[in-house]
């Protein structure tokens, strides 16, 4: 009897470990097939011809660009993912609290204050760059994420999870360029996307996002919108780690900059100035 | 003894009414909020984290006026703190729970708090930060409620309690200096990127917090039969005169490092604070209006003779408050996104519905302090612990 009923509780316990470990794996599993819609099945390389790297990096060519080609490169972006356009939340504001951008144009001085100088040449200091995520080495909107939803991927993207996120905005805090928005109000409402693109998701209020290095058109093969748009080679994207890419040898043959090495993120978009 | 919050005058029903009536108000307020987002704040990309989170930084210190009481009774064995030593415990209870509504009304996804508990996530500060905090909340309510019963019932409590209260006292100090490393471990903030950060949260909670503390307890002893007596409202008023002289000196040695160096980033956001940048000036009045109160304060606080008289010391009081509130509860966390990581200076005002909600939180925090102060007063006069 009392042996029967020691083996009822080992089974029992056995099973409820077993009951956990289905759940688990049918959570992973609907997680799965969630990530597969966006980035293909699961596996090393999702898509045949996805592009894969272990170091994604950019370069900026800041002497190539001008206000049309900026605009165009943005305008990519916008469309790729469904940004929105937001009205001024009040008709006297003197910024748009609620906007959302991914890539932008800033002065000189501002992409780079620390690097400013008033006798540099007015063709560096006079030219508009473009901004975009640093997609850090050593981010630090990672590191305060209590949920671990902006997180980063073994070939360095710094991605966010759009469902985990809580809309704390500590990574906003954290993040020392910039780069991040948040959803103030629902971006699906009133055509504040002019044109939805089915291949990305449109997001919901109270989250934050920001640029992925297109991390859903690599997965098809593709490179980052903005840098498709490119007509003369105004962004150079590749892998850091391989010396033979194009990034390394346009690394290896200019003299460039990056926005405030002094934040010890390690950003990978460096700068042609 | 929960009941003994459900019999009063009317003046009690009264002021429980009132509060309620503010909770609906703000919670009306929270609602628009919820339903359209954030964008019913004056918070913006710029300027992303505002009131709320300044309220829970400055409630946070609030929280600490316990640890005031309870250090010097338990470890000093200062007998005067004997009596009021709940009323600490207590006003932490009602801090915390502010301080995490405040949160919870911040957050753009509310529903999906419990994220935070289902994927931890160990280095990221906010994950210690709830940790600390609703540790050091039940440690309160645990510690609060059994002693008052135990003395209700007119027994030692009990011998568990004890590592309790002594665990109580690293947590006030933990929640500090974890709230402060939210703000002091960001690359990109100059303003908060500073070692002093958590030392400049102690020395305005150990003011601020005993200071309302005090406060309460001068209304406890002209409305109600509760009398803290003499010494133990001395002995807070010369912790509190301490503590503010350190707050000041601490805020002396930012201004020092921003300015004899003449380093830019450090030297912009008090710039912004004092004198305003680039057309910026929302936060120019709040900064002065708080150190010229702070001035006056340590001017009331320092000589005995002044700070030993309770006209003088009471006004006092709520210039030190205040003072503290407008450092801590308003510049603090606004100034560290001016100007913004690209330099531009984008400002920040609260709205209407975020100061409503606000009120709401802070109504809720009044009724907690009420019932739980409610039920303490009425078991000390039961077991006549009252001194006339």
């Amino acid at each position: 009897m009392k042996n029967d009923r020691r083996h009822f509780l080992k089974a029992a316990g056995v099973a409820t470990i077993g009951l956990a470990a289905t759940a688990t794996a049918a959570e992973a599993g609907i997680a799965d097939s969630a990530l597969e819609l966006v980035f293909g099945p699961k596996g090393a390389a999702p898509y045949a011809d996805a592009k894969t790297a272990t170091r994604w990096g950019m370069v900026v060519d800041t002497r190539k660009l001008n206000a049309e080609s900026m605009e165009k490169l943005i305008e990519a972006c916008n469309h790729a993912h469904n940004i929105p356009k937001l009205p001024l939340r009040k008709p006297h504001d003197k910024f748009n609290k609620d906007e959302i951008k991914w890539i932008w144009e800033e002065e000189f001085e501002n992409a780079f204050p620390g690097q400013m100088n008033e006798k540099l040449p007015p063709k560096i200091t006079q030219n508009e760059v473009l901004v975009l995520c640093n997609q850090c080495a050593s981010p630090a909107c990672v590191r305060v994420c209590p949920t671990k939803a902006t997180f980063q991927r073994a070939d360095g993207i710094v991605m966010m999870d759009f469902h985990r996120c809580i809309g704390c905005r500590f990574c906003m805090a954290a993040c020392p360029y910039g780069s991040r928005s948040f959803n103030f109000k629902d971006p699906r409402k009133d055509g504040a996307i002019a044109e939805t693109n089915p291949e990305f998701p449109t997001r919901m209020k109270g989250v934050v996002e920001k640029c992925n290095f297109c991390a859903e058109r690599l997965a098809k093969g593709l490179d980052p919108a903005c840098v498709e748009a490119c007509e003369h080679g105004e962004m150079v994207f590749g892998d850091l780690n391989d010396p033979e890419s194009e990034i390394n040898k346009v690394l290896r043959n200019n003299y460039t900059i990056q926005r405030k090495p002094e934040a010890g993120t390690k950003p990978q978009v460096y700068y042609i100035v | 003894m929960l009941e003994k919050a459900l019999t009063g005058d009317k003046k009690y029903w009264g002021w429980i009414g009132f509060l309620l009536l503010l909770i609906t108000v703000g919670f009306g307020a929270y609602l628009r909020q919820y339903t359209e987002g954030l964008t019913m704040t004056g918070l913006s990309r710029d300027v992303s984290w505002g009131f709320y989170i300044a309220q829970l930084t400055y409630l946070v210190g609030v929280a600490a006026s316990g640890v005031m009481l309870v250090m010097p009774y338990y470890l000093h064995d200062h007998k005067a703190f004997g009596k009021i030593t709940i009323l600490g415990e207590f006003m932490a209870v009602a801090a915390i729970t502010m301080c995490l509504l405040f949160v919870l009304v911040d957050l753009g996804q509310p529903m999906r708090m419990m994220n935070m508990i289902i994927h931890p996530t160990p280095n990221s500060v906010l994950f210690w930060d709830m940790v600390v905090l609703n540790t050091y909340m039940f440690l309160n309510i645990i510690i609060g409620w059994n002693v008052l019963q135990a003395e209700r019932k007119g027994v030692h409590y009990q011998a568990w309690v004890k590592p309790l209260i002594y665990l109580s006292i690293p947590f006030a100090v933990s929640i500090h200096t974890v709230t402060a490393f939210l703000y002091a471990g960001l690359p990109g903030r100059h303003f908060w990127l500073t070692a002093i950060m958590a030392p400049r949260f102690l020395a305005g909670a150990f003011c601020a917090g005993p200071s309302i503390l005090l406060l309460i307890v001068f209304f406890l002893r002209k409305f109600t039969s509760f009398d803290a007596g003499q010494k133990a409202i001395r002995s807070l008023a010369v912790i509190i005169t301490y503590a503010m002289i350190l707050n000041v000196f601490f805020l002396l040695l930012e201004l020092f490092t921003a300015f004899y160096s003449q380093v830019p980033g450090h030297m912009h956001a008090f710039t912004y604070l004092f004198v305003g940048l680039h057309g910026g000036y929302n936060m120019v009045p709040v900064m002065w209006a708080s150190v010229i109160l702070a001035v006056i304060v340590l001017v009331l606080l320092i000589p005995a003779k002044f700070r030993n008289n309770d006209k003088i010391l009471v006004p006092a009081l709520i210039m030190l408050v205040l003072s503290t509130w407008l450092e801590k509860g308003v510049a603090l966390v606004v100034t560290g996104f001016i100007p913004n990581p690209l330099e531009h200076v984008n400002e920040y005002l609260p709205t209407l519905n975020e100061l409503v909600i606000s009120v709401g939180v802070y109504a809720v925090g009044a009724l907690i302090v009420t019932v739980l102060y409610k039920i303490a007063i009425d078991v000390k006069a039961e077991v006549g612990d009252v001194a006339h």
